[in-house]
Parts: structure tokens; sequence; C-alpha cells
């Protein structure tokens, strides 16, 4: 029953995986730096100070720069649930396609139409219309953000619709269930949250690089006040948020914790590991686990960061797979005998529809009612049940690696802001290295995050409803080879021509200081 | 307010606006046409910077139209999203790679140190300019010429088949370019005449926007001489598509049975049968005539405010007969009862409703899109402007 063209699939994940990765580099900056340059034009705006008009010009330049690319990988994005996932986009698109048409109509119209204005209005519109036009750009891209990110809560915690067995797909039936899902609510905030932390961080790194070079001395400083605060508040509540995201993801996808956390076997007041490494030796008699080494734990945290609970039972990846009598869990195998008995009764339904036979379809329509919750795991009748179970390594490490730095950037912003604030920035050329040097580790921060986030949760595109397997389009494995590869082509050069003409346009910046006139941005 | 209505009336109201926004992305092609008009109207370096900071003022409507368009499709008709894009693979991912030149191409030309250099960037914008027109206009034209797929949900429930459990599947293995050569019914000929015309009406509403955009006298002058050949060609284009598209079988659809059937002539009987639709269709028309009769005889610089809206009532009246009066809008000529119809790949009631509610925000975007529009357009934009504005592209 080998029917799962599996070379499409990993094809097809590889090819979302690249886009959304790319993607996912200019986004953050847009998300953030929009923030960041309103605030400083209401600061120019209120104060009337020509050099933050100067200082806001700046920066909207390189926000320019960074937001065209983004765009440029964002319409890849909104297709490719119908080029490359075209299952899915039928047996969800009740549900899916409406956020993504809400995001058009609201957010980017918003946004596509105040940036031109933001950026060649200047001498068109009066001083507060196009504060207000900035403004709006930022509330608009940040309302793009919250539209996808209620689209993906969706897949990762399902509610606020039902299947309709008629049309054989599945309906919304309650939207604000959809909107509000704590599951969306959390990834929304923590998402936006680390976005301006990633904003803030560039904004301090170029600045520092100027502090460095003796340059735009006036312009630096005063960016770096800005942004550390905006900054450091924002860090905050990715943290918070970041929290909440854990216990949502407890709840709702027990085998992702287990994955990022590396837990192969539940336990009580479960240690969180602090620091850890995978020796890469398993155990002949255990050929399931991956043993950890020099591992740093931190007892019971685990257990209270996914449940509130230092006692909390948090199962391990073995519980989930095999099942833990002793905390009602079942295991994946029962689970696909359900979810393939939901299928067959559901096409047995059809059928009795069919030919007219009534009291054979109501007999049909409740067993699939019964075992629906589990649909998505008959796919995997007559398969490995170890399918099922997400990369571990690169789930534990990409968590591990997000939460340490973000941890680091508190104290960096606190750092930042301090020396600045009392301007004491000249003795402390390590620091501004410092400040430089994390603009990528803010990059791989970002990267890391959505690594979790979407490696974790495989291989589920709908959590527990429909597998990747059953999602993708019917095309040929070679053609999906073919776009991956012009894809990540282009997207190279395109990434390679941003950088550069960043660098430039940084290198070149000369905003008049106190003890220079040079005349504005050049 | 919205939940009250039918199921039928909602799926009109969708396929209304799904449509309105076609209209509106195919007249907002100027940007298309304009790209491919850079070197030809533009003799110098500073010309060629006027027109295309001429066009980078707009080219985001354009980009978010699509999106939207697509985001629209996919909310409102999900099987058409899956089954189409799914499908013809080639077509949209050859129109995504060209949208994806154009969205850096206007920021990095002119900037130092851009890698690629000014020339791979108007390049980008050409191919942006050609293949996106020129496929759009194509993929439109199959929504009467039909496609080959078929649509089976008992796919994903079969598991012990031989198939992928997919319900859509395209049946050549070029997905979507066959659109450019199948000779049944001479598909390919009407499917690269409405590309062909689509193409050369984006170059021709580029013409005219430029006449009202621009304030350069040389550029003015090559934009007439360059609109009447422009405009015989679309014209030529246009009337053999839409003349053949009244003589051809449509894809009919009967109301009680729900069958797909071929019906000689269905696109002229859905015109006679909803008139409403053909008085759209012919003000349509001659609003583009017009326009290009203001623009060529009268030599006023107006034309475009008749051609502008002409072309989105036309492109609208078209939409409209390829979707109401019990048409298959996007037809299967490998299995006809895989065509998709506005009632069988539509969204839930639920759905739709909400996605009413939120139409209702059309007309404030529609009205802060005007507001914008006007206060940048104010003036022409002439070579010292841009010469002058640090954020000229």
């Amino acid at each position: 029953m080998e029917h799962i063209d599996w070379g499409l699939v990993d094809w097809s994940r590889a090819q979302f995986a690249l886009t959304a990765l790319y993607h996912w580099i200019f986004v953050p900056l847009t998300l953030g730096l929009s923030f960041i340059i309103a605030i400083m034009e209401s600061i120019y705006v209120k104060t009337g100070n020509p050099e933050w008009k100067r200082i806001t010009k700046f920066w909207m330049k390189l926000f320019g720069i960074n937001f065209a690319i983004g765009v440029a990988t964002g319409i890849i994005l909104e297709f490719e649930f119908g080029t490359n996932w075209s299952n899915y986009s039928w047996f969800v698109g009740d549900i899916f396609g409406a956020p993504l048409a809400i995001e058009g109509i609201m957010a980017f119209f918003l946004e596509s139409t105040f940036i031109a204005i933001m950026f060649f209005g200047w001498k068109k519109v009066s001083k507060k219309m196009h504060l207000w036009s900035s403004w709006l750009v930022a509330i608009g891209s940040n309302l793009s953000g919250l539209w996808i990110l209620v689209a993906n809560g969706w897949m990762q915690n399902p509610i606020g619709m039902h299947f309709n067995p008629e049309t054989v797909r599945n309906e919304m039936n309650n939207f604000w269930e959809v909107l509000f899902n704590p599951v969306a609510v959390n990834k929304f905030l923590h998402t936006i949250s680390s976005a301006y932390v990633l904003a803030a961080i560039f904004v301090i790194g170029i600045s520092a690089w100027f502090l460095i070079k003796n340059r735009n001395t006036a312009l630096s400083k005063k960016s770096m006040i800005v942004a550390s605060v905006f900054g450091f508040f924002s860090i905050l509540f990715t943290i918070i948020t970041g929290d909440g995201s854990a216990k949502e993801v407890a709840k709702h996808q027990p085998m992702k914790l287990a994955a990022m956390e590396g837990l192969y076997q539940g336990q009580r007041q479960a240690p969180l590991t602090a620091i850890g490494f995978f020796s890469g030796k398993t155990d002949p008699n255990n050929p399931e686990e991956q043993k950890l080494v020099f591992n740093l734990e931190i007892p019971s945290a685990l257990s209270y960061m996914a449940f509130a609970d230092f006692d909390a039972f948090v199962p391990g990846i073995k519980d989930l797979v095999h099942g833990n009598k002793e905390y009602g869990i079942i295991s994946y195998q029962e689970k696909i005998d359900k979810g393939k008995k939901a299928i067959d009764a559901l096409a047995a339904y059809k059928t009795a529809k069919k030919e007219n036979k009534p009291e054979i379809a109501d007999t049909a329509l409740k067993i699939f009612n019964e075992n629906f919750k589990y649909f998505g795991y008959g796919y995997y009748f007559g398969k490995d049940t170890q399918l099922l179970v997400p990369d571990v390594k690169m789930s534990f490490y990409s968590f591990h690696i997000m939460v340490a730095l973000g941890f680091y950037f508190v104290l960096l912003f606190i750092l930042i802001y301090l020396f600045a604030y009392k301007n004491k920035f000249q003795n402390k050329k390590w620091l501004l290295w410092v400040a430089l040097w994390t603009i990528p580790l803010a990059y791989i921060a970002q990267e890391a995050g959505w690594i979790v986030a979407e490696v974790g949760r495989q291989p589920w595109v709908i959590q527990d409803l429909l597998p990747n397997i059953a999602a993708v389009s019917q095309i040929d494995q070679s053609s999906v080879q073919i776009t991956f590869f012009l894809f990540l082509a282009v997207f190279t050069a395109l990434l390679i021509a941003e950088i550069k003409i960043m660098l430039t346009q940084i290198k070149k910046a000369k905003i008049s200081d106190t003890n220079e006139n040079t005349g504005g941005t050049k | 307010m919205f939940e009250t209505l039918s199921h039928t009336a909602l799926q009109e109201y969708w396929w209304f606006l799904a449509s309105l926004l076609g209209a509106l992305l195919v007249f907002l092609l100027f940007v298309q046409g304009g790209q491919t008009l850079i070197y030809k109207l533009g003799k110098t370096a500073d010309e060629r910077n006027i027109i295309v900071n001429s066009l980078g003022r707009k080219w985001e409507f354009t980009f978010t139209t699509l999106v939207t368009f697509g985001g629209a499709m996919f909310a409102s008709f999900p099987l058409f999203y899956s089954t189409s894009f799914g499908g013809a693979y080639w077509v949209w991912m050859a129109i995504l790679f060209a949208f994806i030149l154009q969205a850096v191409s206007y920021e990095y030309r002119r900037k130092p140190n851009n890698f690629l250099g000014e020339k791979t960037y108007d390049v980008f914008l050409f191919i942006n300019g050609l293949i996106g027109a020129v496929l759009l206009g194509v993929a439109v034209s199959t929504f009467f010429t039909g496609s080959e797929f078929s649509v089976d949900k008992m796919n994903i429930l079969n598991l012990s088949s031989e198939k992928m459990p997919i319900i859509s599947s395209w049946e050549t293995s070029w997905h979507g370019l066959e659109a450019v050569w199948t000779t049944a019914h001479l598909a390919f000929l009407q499917n690269l005449a409405l590309g062909l015309a689509v193409f050369f009406l984006a170059r021709v509403l580029a013409l005219l926007y430029f006449q009202r955009n621009i304030d350069h006298k040389e550029i003015i002058e090559r934009t007439r001489k360059s609109l009447i050949t422009n405009a015989i060609i679309f014209l030529v284009f246009f009337l053999f598509w839409l003349i053949r598209l009244m003589l051809i079988d449509g894809f009919a659809v009967n109301p009680d049975t729900k069958e797909v059937f071929l019906e000689p002539s269905k696109y002229l009987h859905n015109l006679l049968e909803m008139p409403l639709v053909l008085i759209i269709l012919l003000v349509g028309i001659i609003g583009v005539l017009w326009g290009l009769f203001v623009s060529i005889v009268k030599k006023k610089d107006t034309g475009i405010w008749f051609a502008g809206p002409g072309t989105v009532l036309t492109v609208l009246a078209l939409f409209m007969i390829a979707g109401y009066n019990n048409t298959a809008f996007y037809p299967s000529t490998f299995d006809l009862n895989s065509s998709l119809t506005i009632a069988n790949s539509s969204s839930s009631h639920f759905t739709l409703t909400v996605m009413s509610y939120v139409s209702l925000m059309i007309p404030f975007v529609l009205a802060y899109i005007i507001y914008a529009w006007r206060a940048m357009d104010k003036k022409k934009i002439t070579s010292e402007e841009i010469n002058s504005d640090s954020h000229s592209y």
C-alpha cells in the first residue's frame, strides 16, 4: 500500500520552508522598524528639530530596501498554499482562506497606499498627514502579521469549525473562536514583539558601528536611546508571551513540547534542560532514544513551564508514541486505528448516501463522528508510528538557541540604554562591537523560533486532522525540485543585492551632527 | 444582514467581488504595460527615470490587488484555488516569478552597489510586464476554453488506492502550459489572443497614464505615436477573442441535475439573458474607445479617465458571463462534471457571511486609496522633482 510519494512531500516541505525562512529574514525588520520610524518622526513633529527628520529619513531608506524584498518573498507564500498544498487549500480553505483575504483587504492596502506617501509625500502632504501615513504603514504591516498568524495559529489548534460530511471538508462555524484562538493570540504577540526586538537590535547595531567609526554620533546616540527602550520592553513582552506559547503547546501539541525539550521519558517534576547536546549515540536496547550529554537541568522547571505546576506530569516522546495508561494517554497505533475507522466510515457514509440507504448512512456517520478527532492519523495506517515523531534534534537545538539568545538580549538592552543615556561610550568600544555582532544573532533567534514552531509540529499541517502526506498537490516531484532551486537562486541573488545595497547606504550615510554639517541624507 | 441571504445569493455576491478585483487588476496592469515601454519611450537615462518613477508610485497597488484577488478567491471559492493553483502549476509559478522580480526592481535599480546592475533590474521590469500580462490573460481565457483536470472528493477516503489521497489532479503533465498549444476547438488561438490582448491593453493604458502623469514634452510625444500602433494591435486581438467567444460552445450547467454540458454560443446567450451585463460590457468597450479617441484625435491627456474605468467594466462583464447564469466558470474539458461552478466550489454559507461583513470595508479602502492617489498626483512628475527627491527610484 505504498501510494505515498514521499519525495514529493519532502520537496514540497523544503520549498515552503525555504520561502518561509527567506521571507522571515525581512519581515521582522519591517514590523519593528516601521514603529521605530513612526516614533522618531513623532519626535520630529513634536519638537520641530530637523535633526530628527534626518534621522527618520535615514532609517526610512533602510526600511524601503528591506521592505521591497519582503514583499517579493511574501507573494510566493500566499500562492504556495494553492500551488503546493492544494489538498490542504480545499480541505480547510473554508476557514483558512478568510484570514488571508482579510489580510489583503484590511492590511496590505493600508500598507501599500501609505507607504507611497511615506516615501514620496514629504513635500506633497502636510507634516501631520505624513506622520499619520508613517503610523498607518506600521499599523498596516503589523495587522498583516496578525491575520497570517491567526491563520497559522489555527493550523496548530484548529477550533471554531466542524467537519461537513456532505462537502467532505472542514467548515468554519465560529469566526471569533478562530480570531481569538489562544494559540493564535499568543503566537501573534510573541512573534511581533520578537520582531520589534530584532528591529531594535538592528538600529542599535548600526548606530554602534557609526560610533566605532566616530560618525553620525548624534544620530547614533539618539537612535540608541529610542531603540534600547523600545527593545527592552519588547523583549520582556516576548519572554512573557513565549511562556504563554509554551503552555499552549503543552496543551495542544504535547509531541512538539517533548521534541523541543528532547524529553523521551515522561515524568512528574520534569526538569528543564537549560543546556544540552545530543551525543549522536543511541542505546542499542533503546534505539528510539537519542541521549543528551553535558546537560544542565533546572529541577521541575519544565513541569512549571508547561502546566504552571511544579509537580505536573509532562509526557515524553515514548509516552505519546506507545501510550501511557497511568496518565490516560492512548498510543499512536490506537489513534491510527481510530483515524482509519473515521476515514472508512466517511467513505461508507458517502456510498450509502449515493445509493440512498439512509440507515447505513446514519450508522456510518455515527462511527465517523466518534472517531473524527483522530481523522488525520488514519493516513498512517500500516505505516511506522515513528513517522509521527518530528525531528527532535532540530526542534531541541532551535528552541534552546532561541531562548538563550532571548535572555542575552535583555542584558544587552539594559547595558546599551545605560551607556547611551549617560553618554559614556568613549571607553566602551567592546560593547559597541558586541552590539554590532548581535545583529546576526537576532536573525538567528528569529529563524530558530520558526523552526521550533514548524518543525516541531510535523507531520501535521493541521494538528491531528491533516498530515503533510495528504495535504500536497498532485504534481511531479521533479517540478517542485526545479522551482525549489529557482527560488533558491533568485532569493539568494536578491538577498546578496539587498545586503550590498544596505551596507553601501549605511557606509555613505552622512547625517549632520552638531559638529559636522553636510546637508542631509544623501 | 448577510446571514439572511441564501447561499446562492452570497455566492453571486462573492463572484461579483472577485470579478471586480479581477477587473481592477487588469486595469492596474498598466504598470506592467508601462514597464515594457521604458526603453521605447525613454531615450536618455533621465527620461527613463521619469517613466520608472511615474510607475513606481503605483506598482504596489497592482501587486496588492493581485495578492488580494488570490486571497479573496481562496476564501470564497477554495476549490478553485486548490484546483487551479495546484494544477496549472507552471503557469502560476511563471507569473509568481515575474512578480518577485518586479517587487525589488524599483527600489534597487539605481541604488549604488546593487549587485546586478541597473540594466538587469530594468530587464526584470520588462519580464514582469511581458510574462505577467500575457500569462494572466491566458489564465483568464481558460475560464472560457477549459482545462484538463479532474476533481474527486472520494480520493481522500480511499486509503488502499494507488493514487495519492488528493482530490484535484491535472490530467496533462504540462500543468497549465498546454493552454497555449491545445488544438482542440482551437483553444490555443483563443487563449493566446486574450493573453496578447491583455498585454497590448496594458501598454495602451500605460501610454494614457503617462500622458496624464508626466510633464515631459519628448516622452509625451512618443506616447502619442506609440499609442496608435498599440491600440490597433490590442483591438485586433481583443475583437478576435470576443467575437469568437460569442460563437464557441460554452460550459453550461443544468440547474436541476447540476450536470455540465456544452451549449453552443453559451456566452452570447448569457449576455442576451442578462441585459444589464450586456450594457456594462458595451459601456466598458465604448469607454475604452472613447479614451483612445480623446487621446489620439483630441490630443488631450484625459484618455485614461475613460479607458481605465472602461477596462474595469469590460472585464467585470466578462467575468460575470463566465460565472453567472448557470455557467461553469472554471471548466474541465477532461471531465465535464469536474468543472467548477460558483455553487460547487464556494465556501460555506457561514464563511461567505463573515467575509461579506469584511467586504463592507472595501468602500473605505477605495476612499483612502483615492485620497492618497490624488494627493500624490496633484502635480505631474517632472525631471526636477525626481532629481531633488532623496527617495526616487
